[in-house]
């Protein structure tokens, strides 16, 4: 394991990116910052702007109008990037997955993954544990 | 010689002790905000590993802007901040300065806010631009109150713009916060570097849940490094300069003195991170009207009564 991929485990700083998702993994989300779960303790942090962000956490059914976006936004993010699928609508679109809008592809066709983390929503421990099991592919 | 300056700069009170005590005190920052909302807070390393990590991310530049300003205002602003931290620095652990060393600090204080807005203004971005003009807004209202509060040791040193000369004074003469003059001027003093260091009642160019990091927004990789970085090294200079303008600096005679020295330069940090967790961000003109209607003027009576003596 390289020196790198051993310190960006230990300070990750998180983006926010909300692809039409019906606001309730987005809350769980925020969840994660409360002093309940506190992720600080990992150096996980949330930011605001895309150009600060490891790693990008996606939730919702990616819309026809939001598809170019998200692409749009993963090109913006300085590399090395990570994304993280929150919630089945990343994957199968849950309840949404008849939606006449919704762009008809799991996330990892629009833009590449390297988790998803199912739950409607996922539970904030789920959450810490996929984030931390996608840290333990580092090498 | 070269070699002891070249030290002064890199080394001792310089770059590498000022920048990894900034970390802790950053760290010191963090915890202590983490624990007043009953949270665990980040581990002692956090802010090294922050650094450590923004050094091997990619850069951005933003297409059709200035790069040359972009790239270069975090390094002005740096530069800035490290020759300031040498000067106090030096003055505080070895006493020694260059003549009229105030005057120079409070200029390459603005040269840091300057490099700040030309960097945010350079990108293009909205938000950025915001946040530059609030930056610029809040530097015309804090540095009026910043100057006459350093006016105050001054006028009681006897009109001598030197760091070691009033360091020199308070020896004789018992430190300055203890006269009526010195109390107000120093209270004055930490609301401004509040503003200075944009903490929070006054975070309002970077108000991170407004315009999302404002001036910092478009910078990644190694620039945004550089801005992080001088801002930890301002934690550990901004105090310090407080302490040797009004509280007499430190002295080695003794280990009670030295830690005596400490605990004033702790003290007021921790005031500092105690403001910023009790207090909401304020909007611009709110900031504006209060250093203009009420810091400025409480200063000019501190300058007023430390012409009279007092």
């Amino acid at each position: 394991m390289s020196l790198y991929n051993k310190i960006i485990k230990k300070s990750i700083w998180v983006f926010h990116a909300s692809a039409s998702p019906c606001n309730n993994c987005d809350i769980e989300i925020l969840d994660l910052i409360t002093p309940g779960y506190d992720i600080e303790r990992f150096g996980i942090k949330l930011v605001g702007s895309v150009r600060h962000a490891d790693v990008l956490l996606v939730t919702g059914i990616v819309s026809h109008k939001v598809a170019p976006r998200i692409k749009q936004l993963y090109e913006q993010a300085p590399k090395p990037v990570f994304v993280v699928g929150i919630g089945t609508c990343t994957i199968g679109g849950a309840t949404f997955k008849q939606s006449y809008n919704r762009a008809g592809a799991p996330l990892d066709k629009i833009i590449p993954v390297n988790a998803f983390i199912p739950g409607c929503p996922p539970k904030p421990e789920a959450m810490i544990d996929g984030i931390v099991k996608l840290l333990g592919t580092l090498k | 010689m070269i070699f002891k300056y070249l030290f002064y700069l890199l080394i001792f009170p310089g770059f590498l002790f000022v920048s990894v005590f900034g970390m802790i005190v950053g760290w010191v920052d963090r915890k202590v905000s983490a624990r007043v909302q009953f949270r665990v807070g980040p581990p002692f390393f956090q802010n090294f590993y922050d650094i450590f990590k923004l050094w091997g991310k990619e850069v951005i530049l933003v297409k059709n802007s200035p790069y040359f300003i972009f790239v270069i205002a975090p390094i002005i602003a740096f530069a800035s901040v490290l020759i300031t931290s040498t000067l106090v620095g030096t003055a505080f652990f070895f006493n020694l300065g260059i003549g009229g060393d105030l005057i120079f600090i409070i200029y390459l204080m603005i040269i840091y806010s300057v490099a700040l807005i030309l960097g945010a203004s350079s990108t293009g971005n909205i938000y950025s631009s915001i946040g530059a003009g609030r930056e610029m807004k809040l530097l015309l209202s804090d540095e009026l109150a910043f100057i006459l509060v350093i006016l105050v040791p001054i006028i009681h040193a006897g009109y001598k713009i030197d760091l070691i000369q009033i360091l020199d004074y308070q020896q004789v003469n018992g430190m300055i916060i203890g006269s009526a003059s010195g109390i107000i001027a120093f209270i004055v003093g930490i609301i401004c570097l509040q503003a200075k260091m944009a903490m929070v009642p006054f975070d309002i160019p970077e108000a991170e849940t407004e315009i999302i990091e404002g001036t910092l927004i478009e910078y990644s990789g190694p620039l945004l490094a550089f801005w992080k970085l001088s801002h930890f090294m301002m934690y550990v200079f901004m105090p310090l300069l407080l302490v040797i303008l009004f509280w007499g600096g430190i002295s080695f005679a003794s280990i009670g003195s030295i830690i005596a020295g400490v605990l004033k330069y702790l003290l007021i940090v921790v005031i500092m991170i105690l403001i910023k967790n009790t207090n909401p961000r304020v909007r611009i003109d709110t900031a504006i009207i209060f250093f203009w209607k009420y810091a400025s003027p409480l200063a000019l009576i501190a300058v007023i009564l430390a012409i009279l003596g007092a």
